[in-house]
């Protein structure tokens, strides 16, 4: 299991190489990338600047991964997360999991980024072309993609 | 020294949270008569204008005591630092 939170690029190849290299337990690995979308609402968008709250990002990212450890036999995750000032089609976000049969692996990668959009403190703030700048208000539907996982 | 008694707490803010309090975080003395979240909040408002602002609807506001998230009715208890935040927009 890991976690980095970072200004800088991500290689998915490197890291998915890094989970996999030198082991034959794997039968399954699953990566998600975020991207940055040129456009918001329509408009142009000149780039996003990505904000976090030290400490508490790392724990909260931590804890979510530790808790998709618990529900699905994985092998091995990452979580990388980058902050800063990122322009479109910029990464912005990497999950990736490991288990010996695909469904864990999909489901946990699924997993991790629905509790990590309600629950890890970041916040994205867009700079448009037209030089109007905007925090972004988040989605009543990342509520409800986390609410799906519920126990019952 | 007045009799009343006050505890000490770290307050951090975040985005436009952050940015309509005008600092990132800060130390403040806050009443024991502040019990929970929400009495903090009402507390805060009543510091300036830019508090009223960043707190003028509650109810969209996140808090996390101890870098944990927390709801509005939850107690300060020992909690040593609490953070506001809009709801997270990371991913």
């Amino acid at each position: 299991m890991s976690v980095r939170v970072q200004n800088e690029d991500f290689d998915i190849a490197a890291e998915m190489k890094a989970i996999t290299d030198r082991r034959s337990d794997i039968g399954a690995c699953v990566s998600f990338t975020g991207l940055v979308r040129g456009e918001a609402d329509g408009k142009a968008l000149l780039d996003m600047s990505l904000e976090h709250y030290p400490g508490m990002t790392e724990a909260e990212l931590q804890r979510i991964e530790a808790e998709a450890n618990e529900r699905w036999p994985l092998n091995a995750s990452r979580i990388i997360h980058r902050i800063g000032k990122l322009e479109p089609g910029a990464q912005i976000v990497l999950v990736i999991t490991a288990s010996p049969h695909r469904q864990a692996a999909f489901e946990a990668a699924q997993f991790i980024m629905d509790f990590l959009k309600s629950d890890a403190p970041f916040w994205k703030k867009e700079t448009l072309a037209s030089g109007e700048a905007e925090w972004v208000s988040c989605r009543e539907g990342d509520a409800t993609a986390k609410n799906r996982w519920q126990k019952s | 020294m007045s009799n009343a008694s006050t505890s000490t707490v770290q307050l951090r803010y975040f985005a436009w949270v952050r940015e309509k309090i005008g600092v990132a975080d800060e130390i403040r003395s806050v009443p024991d008569s502040i019990i929970t979240v929400a009495d903090l909040i009402d507390w805060l408002k009543t510091q300036g204008a830019e508090y009223q602002a960043a707190f003028a609807n509650p109810g969209i506001i996140r808090t996390a005591i101890d870098q944990k998230h927390v709801t509005n009715d939850v107690a300060l208890g020992d909690g040593k630092e609490v953070a506001f935040f809009p709801p997270v927009t990371g991913g």
